[in-house]
């Protein structure tokens, strides 16, 4: 159909610059010195006019990464880090003063977010959405702020909410995602610069799709985001999240940290579409993105769901993970994971089931092409209360050529006997007989792909909000080129 | 419409066509008969210019121009069609999907507009009707759980959607009881025209019963070793290959 057709224009139209999101934007950035110790962690903490308590908890965490190990378990492969040979803060140095306004916001930076299809101004905006764009460490723009505030949402830079609602980012903050919780989450406490705040009050349904796009633009910085979304009872929310960067033949490390809080019967719905640079077809540079995302469904009849489109970054490490803790909870978990040449990914969730009648949902569509190496690692686990749980897990791998990989990983634990967990796994390969069958009818092999693998992805793609689906698509035909043939 | 010259090609290195010879002009309709392994449905994909299927010697013209130089895309997008023994599936693909797909790369491949959604599913429902197909069909994944009988009347539904001058129809007998070869025998009879040439590949006579050909040629050894006309099929029916075919089982 229509989107079928718009990869194929994108194919082409990126057929010399296949990663089309790869340019650098000059513009003057305001750079801490490189390296990482005590002073650097002040000096970002100061930058951004933090409370004291905030320091406090960031030094704690940088203490305690000072001990930690790298996990060494994912099933990737990546030369060692050198943590010291970076920079921890870039801000362009017009974005000072934070803008007040999107006229007073650079307009190198708003062509920019032109560029990658992201107009800012609000006229322009598809309309129901807003947007808060992330470029490098900080915060540039949210748009329809105002018409958020008037249904009483909170949608803002953390750095903001630190200042105008301190209490309610202090009673949430790591209580999802603790500042020990992992050697990469635990960086993030120490160093975090930006990334967005949503809270939404009691009973109010989100006038619209909140959305964050963010984009790393200067070389050897690492970006280290931390969202804090809080739907309060009964409320609703859903919330988009997209990513690029610049083609660069060193790797950059993404270490982002995610804390969803779900209240009493109240709905979030978390989408991503993760196009960060993957390297080029030599598996030369690249994002190395490793985050920790995780939802805590905290009260009863709360739900949490992850959709996820994961088809840049060099080396993907992440989890989406769902806390049922309280009773008659629900998570889920949509997954299209897309490895191409050298890529490696190792995707998955965590369902931990600690109330009663929980219920999880876990469809993962794994696609290897290249030589490269895709993971799917989950555990689903029953605790001892977790009476009448149920979970329900598809992983599906799809391979193209036969030098690429696939692996699934499932750890189930089940310490209830009344919890009922079922695991389906199937592995496929696009076969010639279906390329040729397409071609028969026209369509050339490239498209026939593309439509192949938006058909093995179905039941995924329909879990996204719409302006995402068509994106979705198009990305899905565009990662996977020079995959055949 | 379709010149076939001392045909030879080779699948693995292995020869399976050794010099076919074959004309079909615009309007008539030949049958490929012949044992297992006489190569028939080589032929059909070395027409249709399957990967990994060499053509080693001779040449194929279609519309007067050499196409062995072609992709299967380009063949199709010019007109030709081939109704496949086995059609594929594709999972998570709608019918629909798919058919305006195939329908709208072969328009842009021709330098011909884009049907939109309304037009394409105007058109689509027309076709279906007739050929006694219900909508719900269309919605379903391609291929996907669907009986032999119905995925032969998706191919009959295709060919007539594309409207090639040249269909190639692959043993569309295989698989089908006797309301089904009728209901997919009608259907391909309603697309015979003056414009239109036709090459129905069977291993059976009891096709050609429905679907009645002007000429009928005996595939043997990868060479055709007679042709005649429609009484031809009825003699192979009542002495088998054998009489015909040396060393045919």
């Amino acid at each position: 159909m229509g989107a079928v057709r718009e990869t194929v224009d994108q194919v082409s139209s990126v057929a010399s610059d296949k990663y089309k999101y790869g340019f650098v934007t000059d513009i003057e950035t305001e750079l801490a010195p490189k390296g990482l110790n005590e002073d650097i962690i002040r000096f970002i903490s100061a930058k951004k006019e933090e409370p004291e308590w905030m320091l406090e908890w960031r030094l704690k965490a940088y203490r305690r990464w000072l001990e930690m190990d790298e996990p060494k378990w994912a099933m990737v492969n990546y030369p060692d880090i050198d943590f010291q040979d970076a920079y921890y803060y870039a801000a362009p140095k017009s974005n000072q003063e934070r803008p007040k306004s999107l006229d007073e916001v650079d307009p190198e930076l708003l062509k920019t977010y032109e560029k990658l299809g992201i107009p800012l101004s609000e006229q322009k905006m598809l309309a129901g959405v807003a947007v808060d764009a992330v470029f490098d460490s900080v915060s540039v723009a949210t748009t329809f702020k105002a018409k958020l505030e008037e249904a009483g949402v909170i949608f803002c830079p953390i750095s903001e909410a630190l200042k105008s609602h301190p209490d309610l980012v202090k009673k949430y903050l790591g209580t999802v995602v603790p500042y020990s919780d992992n050697f990469y989450a635990t960086l993030n406490s120490a160093v975090f610069s930006d990334g967005s705040f949503v809270y939404i009050p009691e009973g109010v349904r989100c006038p619209m799709e909140l959305s964050t796009y963010f984009r790393i633009n200067q070389a050897q910085t690492g970006q280290f985001e931390r969202t804090l979304i809080i739907a309060d009872k009964g409320s609703y929310v859903s919330y988009l999240e997209g990513c690029t960067a610049p083609m660069r033949d060193e790797n950059q490390l993404h270490a982002a940290v995610v804390e969803l809080v779900a209240l009493e019967d109240a709905e979030i719905k978390y989408s991503t579409v993760q196009n960060w640079y993957p390297g080029d077809e030599n598996g030369v540079g690249g994002i190395y993105n490793f985050v920790t995302k995780r939802g805590d469904c905290r009260e009863r009849n709360a739900k949490i769901s992850w959709t996820q489109v994961e088809t840049g970054s060099a080396v993907t490490w992440k989890y989406p993970s769902c806390i049922l803790r309280g009773d008659n909870t629900t998570g889920e978990f949509y997954s299209i994971a897309i490895a191409n040449n050298y890529q490696q990914a190792d995707t998955g969730t965590k369902m931990i089931h600690l109330g009663k009648n929980t219920s999880s949902r876990i469809i993962s569509k794994g696609i290897s092409a290249g030589k490269a190496q895709n993971t799917y690692r989950g555990l689903v686990s029953m605790h001892t209360k977790s009476k009448g749980a149920r979970n329900y897990t598809q992983c599906d791998s799809l391979l193209i050529g036969d030098e690429c990989g696939a692996h699934t990983v499932p750890y189930i634990e089940s310490k209830n006997p009344s919890a009922i967990v079922e695991h389906e796994a199937t592995t496929s390969k696009i076969s010639e007989d279906q390329l040729f069958y397409c071609q028969q009818r026209g369509i050339d092999e490239e498209e026939a792909v593309a439509l192949i693998v938006n058909g093995f992805c179905r039941e995924v793609l329909q879990q996204l909000p719409m302006e995402f689906a068509v994106e979705a698509q198009k990305l899905v035909g565009i990662s996977l080129e020079g995959s055949v043939g | 419409m379709l010149e076939i010259k001392n045909l030879q090609a080779a699948v693995d290195g292995k020869q399976i066509l050794k010099g076919v010879n074959l004309t079909i002009n615009a309007g008539e309709v030949h049958a490929i008969m012949g044992p297992n392994g006489s190569g028939k449905s080589t032929l059909s994909y070395v027409l249709s210019g399957r990967d990994g299927y060499e053509i080693t010697e001779g040449d194929i013209l279609y519309k007067g121009e050499s196409i062995v130089e072609q992709s299967p895309d380009e063949r199709a997008a010019s007109g030709m069609f081939l109704a496949f023994q086995y059609p594929l599936e594709i999972p998570g693909v709608p019918t629909m999907t798919f058919l305006r797909t195939a329908l709208n790369a072969q328009r842009r491949a021709r330098g011909e507009k884009e049907l939109d959604a309304v037009k394409f599913l105007k058109l689509v429902r027309g076709k279906a009707k007739e050929l006694q197909i219900k909508e719900e069909m269309l919605k379903r994944p391609l291929n996907v759980g669907f009986s032999g009988g119905e995925k032969k009347r998706n191919e009959v539904l295709q060919m007539s959607l594309f409207e090639p001058t040249l269909a190639i129809l692959d043993e569309t007998d295989s698989g089908l009881d006797i309301d089904a070869l009728k209901i997919v025998s009608d259907g391909v009879n309603m697309l015979r025209s003056p414009e239109r040439a036709m090459l129905v590949i069977t291993h059976y006579q009891r096709l050609l019963d429905y679907i009645v050909p002007d000429q009928v040629h005996v595939l043997a050894d990868g060479q055709i070793v007679r042709s005649g006309g429609k009484e031809l099929a009825k003699e192979l029916e009542d002495s088998g290959y054998g009489a015909i075919v040396p060393n045919a089982a």
